[in-house]
């Protein structure tokens, strides 16, 4: 059995929301949307499951602040005790106003460098990958929806001609693998 | 069909009741205050007889503190003995008027917060906060009022009824070398041109602003917003240098040697917070009392996200002065933390636990952000927590380690609260609770987060 699917394009934000709303509704799958900038309330729209990106970033971030504590004890208390600012006290919880800038920037640093690699590991992004994008256009000013046929492909092409799209292409999954 | 708020009899027999006890409480304060010399001698004596007196300062650190703590006849005078008791009972006179000063300069600083956060609405056209402007014309309503308490009470510190000021005092001044060359600044004709000066610009953009936002509602017409947009950014320049100087001039001139570059910063981030959670409060309250029904989630978690950025923004500047007196430690700097952080630890402290960690923990999450009763519950925390911050900027500075928290100060709390209550929701009932006639009202009605359900 050939498998096809749908690329239908829009070339507005609001109509494309609109349209999302009802495909959902019809209850037939969407795969992908591919638009040229984030459209709020896309990800409501579809459905999805909300990020859990923020929880990760929160722990990513305590990662961090407990490496700068550990490293800069270890730095200046344990490995080579400095007597900075005449206040040679060698000892941490003394010395720790001066190391609170270390541990915002080490938390920051974290926590956002951790957040953005998990988010390309989860996105399947790495340097040099080739562009998925299946029509050039969506990276200018078309939106683009990657979409089941539904039962009946006439009729779903006629509803997708409603709701506003400016064009529809019908793949063919299996002629791509080959 | 919303209904305009009418002033209860809750909050009248509320903030009136507040008022009376308040006032017991203050000639409680200024009772038990010496009026001698001797007198201040015997109270001394009997803090130190029952010294399980709880969570006091005194006792243990007498003479080590006194280096700094507040250097008023002090060490400049050399080859004067020092009177010590002179001093202390200088500290124990300034006791009732240093704690009155509080509670004015903080609901008058609240007061003065919400004016700018809605000059800020205003220059920047902001479309979400439109349903909230009635609230804070209300509590912009009390500026006037709290301005002219805490004139009257530098007023007294000018006539010597206490001893706030030092370098009011002209004795003091030729002693003291730093506050001579300070002079030219200090000086008590010019301190009242300045405070009247911002007093006056303050209150005048409230007055412009509030009868071109009443006009407003009547005439469907583009030239007030632009008035008022014009105002608002005008006088927000006005607004940041004068607040910066008001910050100089009525608290760290408490301290007169000692100075901090971002102090005038430090300032406005604690008014500015305490002023943005106060409308929430008041919002969430009406709101319960079925008056805001144009008020969605949405607009709540906006506030609660601004008292959590501007609490953290409070920290930042909290720290920044502490960091880097506490790193260069120079001693004419530093005396301002070490009396706080000897006399005061626990206070000094916890503010930045009641600040920045409380806020910090509980509002981080979006959805504690539209929840009512967290909004209410940090913001509660959230005053406390700042009035304890002016409370630590006045009180190291004008009575030393002679500070308690009893009837006097708690009395001194609630008859402020209580003007500033009766003012504040009189004002709101004075006008109609929607500013209908702004261009962005659909907007900020229909206003909705797009990751809020």
């Amino acid at each position: 059995m050939s498998s096809k699917s749908l690329h239908v394009l829009f070339d507005d934000d609001d109509i494309l929301l609109d349209a999302v709303k009802q495909i959902v509704k019809s209850k037939i799958h969407i795969n992908e949307i591919y638009t040229p900038f984030p459209v709020h309330g896309l990800d409501k729209a579809m459905k999805l499951k909300p990020t859990n990106i923020s929880i990760a970033t929160f722990i990513y971030g305590c990662l961090g602040f407990t490496v700068s504590v550990m490293m800069m004890n270890y730095i200046m208390i344990v490995d080579w005790p400095q007597n900075i600012g005449g206040k040679p006290s060698f000892s941490y919880i003394e010395n720790m106003p001066a190391f609170v800038p270390i541990m915002f920037e080490m938390t920051v640093f974290f926590a956002a460098h951790l957040m953005v690699i998990t988010f390309y590991l989860k996105s399947k992004l790495w340097p040099f990958k080739n562009a998925e994008n299946p029509h050039p256009s969506t990276t200018d000013d078309k939106f683009l929806i990657d979409m089941e046929t539904g039962t009946n492909v006439a009729k779903t092409k006629t509803m997708l001609k409603k709701l506003g799209a400016i064009s529809i292409y019908v793949i063919n999954n299996d002629e791509d693998e080959k | 069909m919303y209904k305009d708020y009418k002033f209860s009899n809750q909050i009248k027999v509320l903030s009136i009741s507040l008022i009376l006890i308040g006032l017991l409480g203050i000639l409680y304060g200024f009772y038990k205050a010496p009026s001698t010399v001797e007198e201040s001698k015997e109270i001394v004596a009997s803090m130190s007889h029952d010294s399980d007196h709880g969570g006091y300062g005194y006792g243990d650190s007498d003479h080590e503190g006194y280096g700094y703590g507040d250097s008023d006849h002090g060490h400049e005078s050399s080859g004067h003995e020092y009177d010590h008791d002179k001093h202390v009972f200088n500290q124990l006179h300034n006791k009732p008027w240093a704690a009155i000063y509080v509670p004015a300069l903080f609901f008058m600083m609240i007061s003065l917060g919400v004016l700018a956060f809605y000059a800020i609405q205003r220059a920047s056209q902001a479309g979400w906060s439109i349903v909230l402007y009635r609230i804070m014309e209300g509590i912009t309503g009390y500026l006037f009022l709290g301005c002219v308490f805490v004139l009257i009470i530098l007023g007294f510190s000018a006539l010597k009824f206490n001893h706030l000021f030092i370098w009011m005092d002209p004795e003091v001044v030729a002693h003291d070398e730093i506050i001579r060359n300070k002079i030219g600044y200090l000086n008590i004709p010019f301190f009242f041109i300045r405070a009247i000066v911002y007093v006056a610009g303050w209150v005048i953009y409230r007055e412009i602003t509030r009868r071109l936002s009443l006009q407003q509602d009547e005439k469907n017409d583009i030239s007030v917003h632009k008035k008022l947009f014009k105002f608002s950014a005008g006088f927000l320049v006005f607004f940041l240098v004068s607040e910066s100087m008001m910050s100089w001039d009525w608290i760290m001139s408490i301290d007169p040697h000692w100075f901090s570059t971002l102090f005038g910063w430090y300032v406005f981030a604690g008014m500015f917070v305490s002023g943005i959670t106060t409308i929430a409060l008041i919002t969430i309250y009406l709101k319960s009392k079925n008056y805001l029904e144009f008020v969605n989630n949405s607009h709540i978690h906006d506030l609660a996200k601004f008292m959590f950025g501007v609490s953290i923004f409070w920290a930042y500047l909290w720290f920044s002065q502490f960091m880097l007196i506490w790193y260069s430690n120079i001693p004419e700097e530093v005396t301002y933390f070490i009396t706080r952080i000897e006399d005061y630890n626990f206070l000094f402290f916890g503010m930045v636990v009641l600040n920045l960690i409380f806020p910090l923990i509980v509002l981080m999450n979006s959805d504690f952000k539209k929840t009512n009763f967290i909004v209410i519950l940090t913001g509660i925390v959230i005053i406390i927590g700042h009035y304890i911050d002016v409370y630590n900027m006045i009180m190291p500075s004008a009575v030393g380690d002679m500070w308690s928290f009893g009837p006097a100060e708690i009395g001194e709390f609630m008859f402020f609260l209580g003007v500033f209550l009766y003012v504040v929701f009189r004002a709101i009932s004075k006008a109609p609770i929607l500013a209908k006639g702004d261009p962005f009202i659909e907007e900020s009605k229909t206003f909705q987060y797009y990751n809020l359900d």
